[in-house]
């Protein structure tokens, strides 16, 4: 039986443009690859961002987590830089510090929650006395996935695959169901609620790799305003093989806990247009370790749904045939 | 670098990626500590005796680049066996006046083969008190000292008393246990700097030092800058590629607006601004500056000032008045930004223009700025927003306290609307002395104006409504070259935008008959027949073209770039780059090759334009009684310094002593762990009731203040916040005032993260959200533990996002040299909970003053 689905339509590795029908002449696939180990944290590409798409600013309040104030990736958020404060190495020793109780302040917390304890080491001006701490930064985005369930949930057509690979939404075509937002594996798309008078209110918002920009043969602007090249646009094939030296670079370098996340096309999500090098656990960015895609199990969903379809309308049509001598 | 300069850092970690060590220094982790390979947390203000005890470490060990030092420093020369060094004085220096607090330099001075001192040396031994009221050291930052040109030397750096040997006797209390127990840095890492440091500093490799202007907001802030100079002369880092000591500016064109300055003392291109008393003709004037009979590049001041004079009064500067010599303000004391404060708080001063500047928020002591502010006749602010200098009297926390009473303040506030950078065309000038032409983008918007714009109307204004005048005192304003054309803009015809390209033709210089642009500052004349604003901008118009303008791609040119944009002095991109080769003129190696001597061609070449006169060889001798340019030898590099050599020990040019030595902050929990003198005893105080200074040591009550504060920039802020406060965007991204502080000190005073702490001085209280960070670490200093905490600068009562400003903590002290506060390291208390509101803020500080009995006004400081 030919099923409606193709192979990895909705796993595995797939050109998602060529999937989605654009042909040949279709350019190549277009993404991020995200440098942590180079991101100063200076959020020019929220700014960027915000300033292209006409994103509003709508949170005037400190969150006191680092400097963290941007809280996560929303319909007002489509770049969003985590700020990790994290202890390094082995726990910290208390060394009993004079008129210092020990403390049980709340530290500036991060994402992780790693930063509660003290570093007392520091006090002794012996070869510890270096802070043995990191304080990591990472520009998060959409992340284009291969198989975006946002958009195969999409009951509008408002999500739609665009000839670069990647996934946009047009916002003059959502109805603001919000269908998307659980679908989203890391949680990045929602409604946009507020703030009053700004457009596009009720209405699903999320990164759109400056498909506009991208039509004009430009950067997205986030790419475009950053100064060390922590992100790096381009397209992905090149951006995975740049990823990798990068590892081996680091690798080299002794930086052991250097990992890409989001490259493999044989992840959760068929691989993620936008991926990135972190510096420790994705947790510790508040990114989902292992991210599937939650439409991933619709064939065999549809497969139970017809067998037990079929199952009834059987038994429904014995039960009629038992009736008749 | 990364929190202040992000786009800048991009070099350092494009550095990083091909293998530099990047060391980060500072009180607190910051976003450059973040990415650095290695991070040496600081007690704010030791800064001298971290450097100074990585000089005696290579001192003592030997690691100097002997061959740069002996032949480019002044180690070898010998100094007057009249000089006594801090440790035999117990922190002062040879020629003290406790009356005065100033020095008396003759002892610091060379050695004298003759009797007699030569009289370019003589005359800058003067008198110092006056030098320090004038901030006389800032109209030598391309100055040099003028010394004698041959004095005795030693290049066997054996004579007891020639420099290296001086340097040696100096630096060697600075040991690794002294730097440890005096900045809270522990030795091993102390050590780990020192030896990174020397030991990339070599004929194929070097070391840059880069450092943000908050290092040189201290009492000791010029010599902050020394010892690392004297650390880069010593390595042989200056004058090479991949050397130097790069001080980040903190906004667009701060170098220009030192170049054509801001600054009271100065006139463009250095020239100092004439002294009432002192400089009573033009020639009175520029010898002054040339000092006859010293060697360098001054000794042609003559031809700056007049083309100077030239360019403001045109056809009404002739030789026979002096090219109007006499219309130039002339100086007679300390006229500095803060004296000037203190003055409109006393009813001094009647006018302030404010460009794109906000004192009610970003200058140390907010309190008395607002004060000030409030007791003018007028103040004019041109800026994007209408910021808290212009709203000081109707919501300043002094209306709060009831200092300031809106129905009864009398200044008239002039609000008016300025263009933004992206609305007007002209030049920034960056850190490398770099001018970059920009192009209008796109025009203001309703009634903003560029500056530019704002001056020239003005002035057209104000000379129309003279212009009848016959008033002997208004012929300076009525005979000024007023003429510059205007193109379309914002306003049309008579109100038209002047075209900035005009102006910088008039800075570039021209000849006065033909108009045509000079290239050069040797083109100058000082007979009137050519005219130029500032002589070290010469050649950005040379051929009638904006260099300013190129944007030749890096790609498409060597790595020194030197088509694009152009720097002073002649599109020199490095100074003293001809210490990039050895005496014999060939590249110290050839990694580091820059600039060299081509014997066949008898030429300097290389890289870079040559800082050198194109044909002198490397081997040429002056002679005995040569003077000006022809004196400098062809193996002295640093050809604006009266003998051509870099001063690892200053003679003269400043105040407070020819060495850099450790002296506590004006405000510190602690005694010099170094020496009996406390702090710089050359420092510009103002002692008044509205100025106390919280107690240190051997002060009593240095206790009620027990924590020392240092403050800074975020990312996300532009300064005093006029430019982000006031923009949803960037507001949202910091958007209130806090308070960084350790979890140890968080434990001590209870404070929460995400509550509220107050921070109290003796000028004020504020109050800071907490953020309790393991970014900032408790030190053990002098055998306990100091807490730091940290505070960003940015916030005042306007804006999207407010708060209070740090600003306010910090009282009016200054570097005797540069006349600069020390606004970047503090001592102060630390208590959980908001401030009170009203005048009961001022019952909470008088309650401090009270329990400090702090310096209200009344006798001498240590």
């Amino acid at each position: 039986m030919t099923s409606l689905f193709n192979d990895n339509d909705l796993w595995g590795p797939l050109d998602p443009s060529a999937d989605a029908g654009y042909g040949e002449d279709r350019p190549a696939r277009k993404g991020f690859f995200t440098d942590t180990s180079i991101c100063i944290g200076c959020k020019a590409c929220e700014v960027a961002c915000k300033e292209w798409n006409d994103v509003p600013a709508d949170h005037f309040d400190m969150t006191a987590t680092s400097y963290d104030n941007s809280h996560s990736l929303n319909a007002n958020q489509w770049r969003h830089v985590a700020f990790v404060e994290r202890p390094a190495g082995p726990a910290p020793v208390d060394l009993g510090m004079p008129g210092v109780a020990p403390t049980d302040a709340v530290s500036a917390g991060s994402t992780a929650g790693g930063a509660g304890s003290t570093a007392g080491g520091l006090l002794d001006n012996g070869a510890d006395a270096a802070p043995d701490f990191r304080w990591l930064m990472s520009s998060d985005v959409c992340k284009h996935c291969t198989h975006a369930a946002c958009l195969d949930v999409c009951p509008t057509g408002s999500l739609f695959r665009s000839e670069f690979g990647t996934v946009v939404v047009q916002d003059d075509i959502c109805n603001g169901c919000g269908y998307c937002v659980p679908a989203c594996p890391y949680g990045v798309i929602s409604r946009r609620e507020g703030p009053d008078g700004s457009r596009n209110v009720g209405i699903a918002q999320k990164c759109t790799l400056c498909y506009d920009r991208l039509d004009a043969g430009k950067t997205p602007a986030c790419a475009q305003a950053c100064p060390t090249q922590s992100i790096q646009f381009g397209d992905v094939e090149e951006l995975r093989e740049r990823a990798d030296a990068r590892v081996a670079q680091l690798h080299e370098a002794g930086v052991m806990d250097a990992r890409l996340y989001g490259n493999d096309p044989d992840d959760g999500v068929g691989g993620a247009g936008a991926f990135f090098l972190l510096l420790d656990e994705p947790e510790v960015y508040g990114m989902p370790p292992d991210p599937v895609v939650t439409t991933k199990d619709l064939p065999q969903m549809f497969r139970r749904a017809t067998t037990a379809a079929v199952v009834m309308f059987a038994g429904a049509a014995l039960s009629f045939l038992g009736r008749r001598p | 670098m990364a929190e202040a300069h992000p786009v800048g850092f991009q070099w350092v970690m494009e550095a990083k990626a091909r293998g530099a060590k990047v060391i980060h220094v500072d009180p607190r982790f910051t976003r450059t500590s973040a990415l650095a390979d290695t991070y040496v947390p600081i007690r704010a203000g030791s800064d001298i005796a971290f450097l100074g005890g990585i000089v005696n470490h290579v001192l003592s060990n030997e690691l100097d680049f002997r061959d740069y030092v002996v032949a480019y420093t002044n180690a070898a020369t010998i100094v007057s066996g009249d000089f006594r060094d801090t440790d035999d004085l117990d922190g002062l220096f040879s020629g003290f006046d406790p009356e005065t607090r100033t020095y008396d330099p003759s002892s610091w001075q060379y050695a004298e083969e003759q009797e007699e001192r030569s009289a370019a040396q003589a005359d800058d031994s003067g008198d110092t008190e006056t030098q320090r009221e004038t901030a006389a050291g800032l109209q030598s930052e391309s100055h040099g000292m003028q010394v004698q040109g041959n004095p005795p030397r030693d290049p066997s750096l054996q004579h007891p008393n020639c420099v290296y040997q001086i340097l040696k006797r100096h630096y060697a209390r600075y040991t690794p246990e002294m730097v440890a127990r005096t900045c809270g840095v522990s030795e091993e890492q102390f050590l780990e700097v020192a030896q990174a440091w020397a030991e990339n500093s070599r004929r194929d490799r070097t070391t840059a030092l880069v450092y943000s202007v908050g290092w040189t907001q201290h009492s000791v802030g010029v010599q902050y800058i020394r010892t690392g100079a004297i650390l880069q002369l010593l390595l042989g880092n200056m004058g090479r590629p991949g050397g130097g000591i790069m001080a980040l500016r903190g906004h667009a064109s701060i170098q220009g607006s030192t170049d054509i300055p801001t600054l009271f003392n100065l006139l463009p291109g250095y020239l100092p601004m004439p002294n009432a008393e002192e400089h009573q003709s033009l020639e009175q004037w520029i010898d002054a500056v040339r000092k006859p009979g010293s060697k360098g590049f001054w000794s042609n001041a003559g031809a700056y000032g007049v083309n100077l004079l030239k360019a403001y009064w045109g056809e009404a500067a002739t030789p026979e008045n002096d090219f109007c010599f006499d219309y130039l303000p002339k100086i007679t004391g300390d006229h500095g930004t803060y004296r000037t404060v203190m003055d409109m708080i006393d009813g001094q001063v009647k006018g302030y223009f404010l460009l794109g500047q906000n004192p009610a928020v970003g200058s140390a002591h907010g309190r008395a700025q607002r004060l000030g502010m409030a007791n003018l006749d007028w103040v004019v602010v041109r800026d994007l927003f209408e910021i808290e200098s212009a709203t000081f009297w109707k919501t300043s926390p002094e209306v709060a306290t009831g200092e300031i009473v809106p129905e009864q303040c009398r200044t008239e506030v002039f609000l008016m609307p300025a263009a933004s950078h992206t609305e007007k065309e002209g030049t920034f000038t960056q850190t490398q002395r770099m001018l970059q032409w920009r192009e209008k983008a796109l025009d203001p918007k309703g009634d903003c104006r560029s500056e530019l714009w704002f001056f020239y109307h003005l002035g057209r204004m104000v000379r129309e409504r003279y212009a009848g005048s016959t008033d002997e005192r208004d012929r300076p304003l009525l005979d000024l070259a007023w003429d510059y054309p205007t193109h379309g803009g914002p306003g049309d015809g008579e109100w038209g935008e002047p075209d900035a390209e005009a102006v910088l033709k008039e800075i570039n210089g021209y000849e006065v008959a033909t108009g045509r642009p000079l290239s050069s500052f040797t083109e100058m004349r000082d007979d009137g027949s050519t005219l130029g604003g500032c002589w070290i901008y010469t050649g950005v118009f040379a051929d009638g073209v904006n260099q300013a303008a190129r944007r030749k791609p890096g790609a498409e040119q060597g790595y020194v770039a030197p088509e694009w944009g152009w720097a002073w002095p002649a599109n020199r991109r490095m100074l003293y780059n001809r210490a990039s080769a050895d005496p014999e003129g060939r590249p110290w190696s050839e990694r580091k090759a820059y600039v060299w001597w081509d014997e066949a061609a008898q030429e300097w070449t290389g890289h870079d334009v040559p800082d050198f006169e194109k044909t002198k060889p490397p081997t040429y001798l002056p002679a005995e009684d040569a003077e000006g340019v022809a004196a400098i030898a062809g193996a002295d590099p640093f050809i604006m310094q009266g003998d051509g050599k870099g001063a690892l020990f200053v003679p003269q040019g400043l105040i407070d002593g020819p060495m850099p030595t450790h002296y506590e902050p004006v405000e510190s929990p602690f005694r010099n762990p170094f020496y009996a003198q406390q702090a710089n005893p050359t420092r510009k105080d103002y002692v008044r009731e509205d100025n106390p200074m919280n107690p240190s040591p051997p002060e009593e009550h240095s206790e009620v203040f027990p924590y020392v504060f240092t403050t800074s920039r975020l990312t996300e802020h532009h300064t005093a916040g006029g430019m982000s406060r006031y923009v949803a965007r960037l507001a949202e991204l910091q958007p209130e005032m806090f308070v960084e502080v350790s979890p140890e000190l968080a434990a001590e005073r209870g404070l929460e993260n995400g509550g509220f702490a107050t921070i109290v001085t003796l000028r004020s209280a504020i109050e800071a959200r907490v953020l309790v960070t393991e970014r900032l670490s408790p030190l053990r200093v002098d055998g306990r533990v100091i807490h730091q905490v940290w505070l960003p600068y940015h916030w005042g009562e306007g804006g999207l996002v407010t708060g209070d400003s740090a600003n306010d903590l910090i009282g009016v002290s200054l570097d005797p040299n540069v006349l600069i506060q020390e606004s970047k390291v503090g001592t102060c208390d630390v208590q959980p909970g908001r401030r009170p509101t009203g005048p009961a803020l001022r019952e909470l500080v008088a309650d401090y003053l009270r329990r400090s009995q702090g310096t209200t006004g009344e006798g001498e400081r240590p």
